[in-house]
């Protein structure tokens, strides 16, 4: 997606100096983008874009936990999902502005996130991936019992895209489009910067060895929680902004197999990677999108690529592009 | 054989650790005074280091009490006692293989801003350390690797730099869990230089296996075998005690 110049390779010696030049140039050449995407021919649709946008997000804020946490959670799809629901029952039965609605979504996000993680942290491994998991498939019956919220199987259809701010009607697809592409770039930004604060390298180190940090004094679970809940919230963000953009919530964002999706997403783009994720959901919701035809052949060709990404380049496609520049991207 | 209270930093009294059926370490009374570098050792399996992860909570004894600095810290969490000052080492060296050699000592420096929860602050912020940092880097002969991923150095320096990061806390009392394990002769002596170094003002306990840096580095030696204390004192003492030569001969080594 970031398809910018690449500054020439520092020198041997000044290597590993300092990248912030590198994804300065990364980012600006990203908003660029972002504002020139509806103009492209044949992928330049505006509800497609937003959709990459919103599931890049998701993915984005999944990798924080996971690539930079080392926490594998197999529930994300609760707090995208939830947060879905909240946002387009407040946009609709209560007439909410979009931003309110959307502040709401991430909100719940956040306090499911806080609930489930000072759970889930208590274990760890598979044992952590299981209980999100089992956490998450209980925000999957909740919404399917509960149809006055939610529903049912039939979602939130017709979400109505209000005022923003009450005044700036969001009238076309591609007004819509400017603000998801508004509310993704603030979101990576600030994904950016948590990996790059003094909270993002204690949990770093927690990732590359938790029995060490714990030894230098840090208390490691109340970081995993921190950080549990930053990204649920940020999932809760992705989530909100898809149900107004795309005006749907369905069961189909709670469902485990979109757990397993941004698992997907994340692995093919390259965990760990600042830019990996959104490569990555790209690719996955491009599929999606171009290979409708093939009806249910396109979950086929998903996991011949998943398998073949986890077989050829364990690093994912920005993995092995950062590799490659030697810098991390 | 022990001196006033004031003087001992650390004290347990009768240590026990049960592991279902076995008992890896019995009734262990152990006092270090302030200021000496105390060693632990024993024949593989008298216990050394589920005694060294009770002592620093990484285990909970089954039994009997641990007093640091006159607290009682039998109940306390491992990342507490790291804030009171007693900071351990283990014996797989433990360095952030993904973070620079820098980072892995600034880490360390970072804990004295108290808890880093500000996600939202750029590690900008942290550059203030780097001076320290490199200091510290250097002090252990890394300097020219400072910028490189733990990851990526000999096993000697990451025992070399997982030392600066245990000094980088100013710890009171360190544990060493077999500082020299898997080392070649050079690393040996550079490390055994090292932690003669930084012992002034500290108390170190060490587990170790190499007879020769024991010797030379401790000033008291308490010697385990089977869970138990078997003999305690200098070298001197302690290597022409009967029970301890017929506890090393017995368990095959010479």
């Amino acid at each position: 997606m970031a398809e910018v110049t690449i500054t020439p390779p520092a020198p041997e010696n000044a290597e590993q100096a300092d990248h912030s030049a590198l994804h300065r140039t990364l980012f600006i050449g990203m908003a660029a983008l972002l504002v020139v995407l509806p103009f492209i021919p044949v992928i330049g649709y505006p509800f497609f874009l937003m959709k990459v946008l919103c599931f890049a997000l998701f993915a984005c804020a999944f990798n924080l936990m996971l690539g930079y946490g080392g926490l594998l959670s197999f529930g994300h799809a609760a707090y995208f999902g939830f947060a879905a629901y909240v946002a387009a029952y407040t946009a609709k039965h209560w007439g909410l502005t979009p931003e309110v609605s959307i502040l709401l979504g991430t909100g719940s996000g956040a306090v499911l996130g806080l609930a489930f993680g000072a759970l889930a942290i208590r274990r760890q491994g598979i044992y952590f991936a299981m209980i999100t998991l089992a956490l998450a498939q209980m925000v999957y019956f909740f919404s399917l019992q509960a149809p006055r919220f939610t529903g049912g199987e039939d979602g939130i259809q017709a979400v109505p895209r209000n005022a923003l701010f009450g005044v700036l009607p969001l009238g076309n697809d591609t007004t819509t489009y400017y603000l998801v592409a508004v509310i993704f770039f603030v979101g990576v930004l600030l994904i950016y910067r948590i990996i790059h604060s003094p909270f993002g390298q204690v949990l770093k180190a927690i990732r590359d060895n938790e029995a060490r940090a714990v030894s230098l004094g840090y208390r490691v679970n109340q970081y995993k929680l921190a950080v549990f809940v930053l990204s649920a919230s940020l999932a809760g963000l992705a989530g909100a902004t898809k149900a107004i953009a795309v005006q749907l919530a369905s069961l189909t964002d709670v469902h485990w197999s979109m757990s397993g999706e941004v698992v997907l997403m994340t692995l093919v783009g390259g965990m760990g990677t600042v830019f990996g994720p959104i490569v990555g959901a790209a690719v996955i919701i491009s599929m999606q999108n171009f290979l409708a035809g093939l009806g249910a052949w396109v979950t086929v060709v998903q996991g011949v690529i998943f398998v073949i990404c986890v077989l050829v380049f364990r690093e994912g496609i920005v993995g092995v592009i950062g590799k490659w520049l030697k810098k991390p991207l | 054989m022990v001196g006033t209270t004031d003087d001992i930093i650390l004290q347990t009294r009768g240590l026990t650790k049960d592991f279902k059926g076995f008992t890896a370490v019995s009734e262990v009374d152990l006092a270090v005074r302030r200021g000496t570098i105390h060693a632990l050792i024993g024949p593989n399996g008298a216990g050394k280091t589920t005694c060294f992860n009770l002592l620093t909570k990484f285990l909970i004894p089954t039994r009997g009490t641990i007093t640091y600095k006159g607290q009682d810290i039998t109940g306390a969490k491992p990342a507490d006692i790291a804030r009171l000052g007693l900071v351990r080492s283990f014996q797989i060296s433990a360095v952030f293989p993904h973070l620079t050699v820098l980072e892995n000592v600034r880490i360390a420096l970072q804990r004295k801003r108290g808890d880093s929860f500000d996600f939202w602050n750029s590690e900008q912020v942290l550059k203030a350390l780097d001076g320290e940092a490199a200091r510290l880097v250097e002090a252990v002969g890394l300097a020219e690797f400072s910028r490189h991923q733990a990851v990526e150095l000999s096993y000697g320096r990451k025992r070399a730099l997982e030392i600066a990061t245990t000094l980088a806390l100013d710890p009171e009392m360190m544990l060493l869990d077999e500082p020299m394990a898997g080392m070649g002769h050079e690393d040996v002596d550079r490390i055994s230089e090292l932690i003669r170094r930084v012992s002034a003002n500290r108390t170190i306990l060490m587990v170790e296996h190499n007879l020769s840096v024991v010797a030379s580095l401790s000033d008291r030696i308490t010697v385990l075998a089977r869970g138990k204390v078997l003999a305690e004192g200098d070298y001197a003492t302690v290597s022409k005690d009967p029970l301890v030569i017929e506890a090393y001969i017995g368990a095959g080594h010479g």
